[in-house]
């Protein structure tokens, strides 16, 4: 008897994507140079963070049309965002056929209070974390896969440095814990005890974990690899710097020679301008993505 | 005989290409079965490495990645003078002749047919028990995530392995092995050991 919509089937298709790039596209066109870059899937969207940022407003769910585009357009994997806790999002999501779905920051939230139950969805999420509780959290509802939130549309990378320590650092710190404190983290994080335990334990998240949020050249990506990600998500920093096709490569490659300062010394000669980019201290709190979900 | 170990007694050593994919979980299933792993990004690390296994992850990105750093010609070359190959997934489009809607195949060395994604999207991807003979009688519980088929096979290729729906999903060319599903995701070893065992035949 064949099962679908397994655990295993969803968290092992992040582990098909690590070590590679998940490239923000908003055309067909954008999708076959992220693909023929090496790119090992896609994000399809409307607009890049940088514009959704730019433009403000409520930021929703991309036009189906504008996603099935994109899916005709390569045979990589495609995901698609929705909002936190909109489940109907991700329900139409699925029923396009979307390999990943991402419940993302990026977009408004359409609950305070709760985000998507993802365990009864066939098609697997990936959710984004500050933290370890966070992503522990977003596991426990089912998340497959774990990025680290960075700030989106900024080019900076200073937030993903930050959350991508702070996951690895408290992973670390659990593996210290008796059986006492791992009872009083499992109760801080709010989730089941078991949970914690496996992290200390395997001293790695239960799923795929990669880094999202402000990577813009290819030191950055390899800077992310370095501290711990298993992957990298580039949204803006490819489509909105002078040689997207260039960058794009680049960034392929430095994501799987992360440790070859002479690769990533290579593939970043003249590259052009990167994404001119925004640094975090200049975005009011009230208007950053990572804050969004809990 | 230990199977991880050569008549000489010399420890087997087994590359994992790990240019992207869950390369990972094939050289952790390595160590357990006490084969040194080896991870092969570059075109010396395939130097004293008595078998070569090409991942699951992104057929096109991994296939990029190995004609970048030179790396697919010599694993052509080590593969046809007998070193022992194996994909799974993605790495069964490495070794397969005939790839449809993909003018360039990437090693051509396994005389079959692989159609690329052909159950589906991923919420189409399913575990299954196969039969598979060679391994003996208890089934072998695989994972197909986006996986290919291999829809045609030529006459000195061995099918191992078929749906109830016949479709093949494990097939055999002398010491080259293709596998439509990941058999390093689940905790059955047989695949790797009998990976291992055919370095002595080889």
């Amino acid at each position: 008897m064949a099962e679908t919509g397994t655990w295993t089937l969803k968290s092992g298709l992040a582990q098909m994507l690590k070590g590679g790039v998940i490239m923000d596209v908003v055309t067909a066109e954008h999708a076959k140079i992220a693909e023929e870059a090496g790119a090992c899937a896609v994000m399809a969207l409307e607009r890049v963070p940088a514009d959704i940022r730019a433009a403000g407003g409520v930021a929703r769910m991309s036009d189906p049309e504008k996603i099935l585009e994109i899916m005709s357009a390569v045979t990589i994997p495609v995901m698609a965002k929705c909002r936190i806790g909109h489940f109907v999002e991700a329900q139409v999501l699925e029923s396009l056929g979307v390999d990943y779905i991402d419940e993302s920051e990026v977009l408004t939230p359409a609950d305070k209070q709760y985000h998507v139950e993802k365990h009864p969805f066939r098609v697997p999420f990936v959710c984004g974390a500050r933290d370890l509780g966070e992503a522990l959290r977003r596991i426990h509802e089912g998340a497959a896969m774990i990025r680290s939130k960075g700030e989106a549309g900024t080019g900076d990378i200073a937030e993903a440095v930050t959350h991508l320590r702070a996951i690895t650092s408290a992973i670390r710190e659990l593996g210290k814990l008796d059986a006492h404190a791992l009872r009083s983290k499992a109760d801080e994080y709010r989730v089941p005890l078991q949970l914690v335990k496996d992290v200390a334990e395997k001293q790695k998240l239960p799923v795929a974990l990669f880094c999202a949020g402000g990577i813009a050249t290819p030191a950055d990506a390899a800077l992310t690899m370095q501290l711990g990600a298993e992957g990298n998500f580039v949204g803006s920093g490819i489509f909105k710097s002078e040689n997207p096709d260039k960058v794009a490569r680049a960034i392929v490659q430095a994501t799987t020679h992360f440790t070859d300062a002479k690769l990533i010394a290579e593939v970043s000669r003249g590259l052009g301008m990167p994404m001119r980019g925004i640094a975090l201290e200049a975005i009011p709190e009230r208007e950053r993505l990572a804050v969004r979900g809990w | 005989m230990n199977g991880s170990q050569s008549a000489a007694g010399k420890r087997r050593r087994v590359g994992v290409l790990g240019l992207q994919g869950d390369f990972q979980e094939h050289l952790e299933v390595l160590r357990e079965i006490d084969v040194e792993p080896v991870d092969v990004r570059r075109p010396e690390h395939l130097e004293g490495v008595d078998a070569l296994i090409i991942p699951g992850g992104e057929s096109t990105t991994i296939s990029k990645l190995s004609d970048l750093y030179g790396l697919t010609e010599p694993i052509r070359e080590r593969a046809r003078h007998g070193m022992p190959l194996w994909g799974t997934c993605a790495g069964a489009i490495f070794l397969a002749t005939r790839v449809p809607g993909r003018p360039q195949t990437i090693l051509s060395l396994m005389d079959m047919t692989v159609e690329r994604n052909a159950f589906g999207r991923q919420v189409d991807s399913f575990e299954a028990d196969l039969k598979v003979p060679k391994l003996g009688p208890a089934p072998f519980h695989a994972v197909f995530i986006r996986a290919p088929k291999i829809t045609e096979v030529g006459k000195g290729v061995n099918v191992l392995s078929r749906l109830d729906d016949g479709t093949i999903v494990a097939a055999q060319q002398g010491t080259l092995l293709a596998t439509s599903f990941h058999p390093e995701l689940t905790p059955d070893r047989r695949f790797h050991r009998y990976l291992v065992d055919l370095i002595d035949r080889s």
